[in-house]
């Protein structure tokens, strides 16, 4: 660890492959973050975005390549899995919070539990994520009272308790009413802009626009296209690129056949 | 509108609505009912039921030690397998549900072995199987553990399969949400999963703690003194003694004192469940 140079990329992917059974959906996937960048990963649905993101924390076991994250190789397979995914949060479409556990409990219980923080520093650490999503006022109720918005800012200020050095958002706008979005969307910027690595999938092009440093066009499990957001959003080079944006920037829009 | 009129006088009228079919057809089965009721309550012989099933002379035979020794025995033995079957069947549980084979089959013929198994079978088995078996063994607190044990371990394996069914209730996103904060796979289970799956499971395991109350009356196979008498057999006792079932009344009605009551519980649980989804 202390071999590492602070220019060390946050997250490198290094030709990961992983199928489930007989199908292949990550067939060789090279990505690099460095460390306050933002990466949206944007494609089809199916074209294995989600899977790309698991394998980053290790949640599905890559069967080939490597991801390492701050210089430490999670894929190795003598690393301490579980220390190495405290340094890197992640946010769920369907915000997995613990229904049992009020909000304040959910944010301190992997703090108490895992990182050994005493009551009061956990409680502050907790309040103070809280504050930044704007739901403090909300630390005493059980996760069912709240609204879907409210939920998944709960969720990432739970990941941010953890003071992980790299946040995964998969989808994290996609299962919220429309008038919901923003408020979540307004706190993802806040972090970039506070320097937050992140690696975000995403169909808000508006955000991955506005936001992102660079953007990763997935279709059928590779990395089509990669670049700037500006460049990649507004001028894609590729075909199944174009395609893909134009169904999602204007839906109602038919290809010609 | 006007050539809806034709279309409704086609529908060809039943000679009976069926409103009025379902009343006749419940009325019959009211008048079966009477009948049925009236028949034992004329035919049966009041005289010598009142004898031998609510004598009073007999029953206050059997106070206080219906209460004193035998309910409280069974309690004890109840209770006591309770907590045996709730922990073994958890640990069992979670050695179904383990990433390794061989805890997984391990698991799977405890359950099949002691859930095929009548409950009468495990305790001639314990009663005289072991005792031969291993000649010196002896479980703590002599027939207290022996019954706990036993009974236990029958139990473990129903608890352990509905323990499982609760488990796999919990969405897998919450093992996942608690991986992804960096908790280890145990303290996960323990702290997210499991307290989860409690609740679930909680009605089902209530109607659990009911069976076992009734299967609490096979000890008598394992040989109970008069100190170790359960509600059956202190009954059953007592009735051969005076030729008289009175005594069977009473330790009947002081099982259904406990299971009626918990009975009540669990419907109450299940309707909070039902609410709460
Ligand atoms: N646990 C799994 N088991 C089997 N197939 C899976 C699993 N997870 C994902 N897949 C398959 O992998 C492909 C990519 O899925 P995913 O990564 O979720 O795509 P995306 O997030 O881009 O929509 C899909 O065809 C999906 O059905
Ligand atoms: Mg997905």
């Amino acid at each position: 660890m202390s071999t590492v140079s602070p220019a060390a990329p946050a997250v490198e992917i290094v030709g990961l492959r992983k199928s489930f059974g007989d199908l292949l959906v990550l067939k060789g996937i090279d990505a690099t973050v460095e460390p306050g960048e933002v990466v949206c990963v944007i494609g089809p649905s199916g074209s294995g975005k989600s899977t790309l993101l698991r394998c980053v924390n290790l949640l599905e076991q890559p069967d080939d390549g490597k991801v390492i994250v701050n210089g430490v190789e999670l894929t190795d397979p003598d690393v301490d899995i579980d220390a190495a995914r405290r340094r890197v949060g992640m946010v769920f479409q369907q915000f997995n919070l613990f229904p049992h556990l009020t909000v304040l409990d959910n944010l301190t219980i992997a703090q108490r539990k895992v990182l050994r923080r005493g009551k009061a520093e956990a409680d502050a650490v907790a309040f103070e994520n809280l504050e930044k999503v704007g739901v403090a006022d909300k630390a005493r109720v059980f996760p069912a009272k709240l609204s879907g918005g409210q939920q998944q800012r709960v969720a990432i200020a739970r990941a941010l308790s953890m003071n992980p050095q790299v946040m995964l958002f998969d989808e994290p706008t996609s299962a919220l009413d429309p008038e919901l979005v923003g408020d979540v969307l307004g706190v993802m910027r806040k972090l970039a802009d506070e320097g937050m690595t992140m690696l975000v999938v995403t169909h808000e092009m508006q955000f991955a626009r506005e936001v992102a440093d660079k953007v990763l066009f997935m279709d059928g499990g590779v990395v089509v296209e990669e670049g700037p957001a500006a460049q990649v959003i507004s001028d894609p080079r590729h075909e199944r690129t174009k395609t893909f944006l134009r169904r999602v920037l204007d839906p109602t829009h038919q290809d010609p056949t | 509108m006007a050539d809806t009129t034709p279309r409704a006088e086609a529908v060809p009228r039943a000679r009976l609505s069926p409103r009025k079919r379902q009343r006749i057809s419940r009325g019959i089965q009211y008048a079966v009912f009477a009948a049925a009721v009236a028949a034992v309550g004329f035919g049966a012989d009041w005289a010598s039921l009142a004898e031998y099933f609510a004598d009073l002379d007999v029953a206050k035979e059997a106070f206080p030690e219906l209460i004193t020794v035998a309910l409280k025995n069974t309690v004890i033995y109840t209770l006591s397998a309770y907590v045996v079957g709730f922990v073994l069947g958890l640990v069992v549980a979670l050695m179904r549900l383990s990433s390794v084979a061989v805890y997984r089959g391990v698991a799977l013929v405890y359950i099949e072995v002691f859930r095929g198994l009548p409950a009468l079978v495990v305790f001639l088995i314990f009663g005289f199987g072991l005792p031969v078996a291993f000649p010196g063994l002896e479980f703590p607190f002599e027939q207290y553990g022996t019954v706990a044990v036993a009974l236990g371990l029958v139990a473990a394996a129903y608890m352990a399969e509905t323990f499982r069914a609760g488990i796999q209730a919990v969405p897998n996103g919450q093992l996942e949400a608690a991986r992804s904060l960096g908790m280890p796979q145990t303290r996960a289970m323990v702290s997210i999963i499991i307290p989860q799956a409690l609740r679930v499971v909680i009605p089902p395991l209530t109607n659990e703690l009911i069976l076992l109350f009734k299967d609490s009356s096979l000890v008598f196979v394992l040989g109970v003194t008069s100190l170790t008498t359960e509600l059956s057999k202190f009954g059953g006792d007592l009735a051969a003694e005076h030729a008289d079932s009175t005594p069977l009344v009473l330790a009947g009605a002081a099982y259904l004192v406990i299971t009626v009551p918990l009975g009540y519980v669990v419907r109450r649980l299940e309707a909070k469940q039902r609410k709460a989804r």
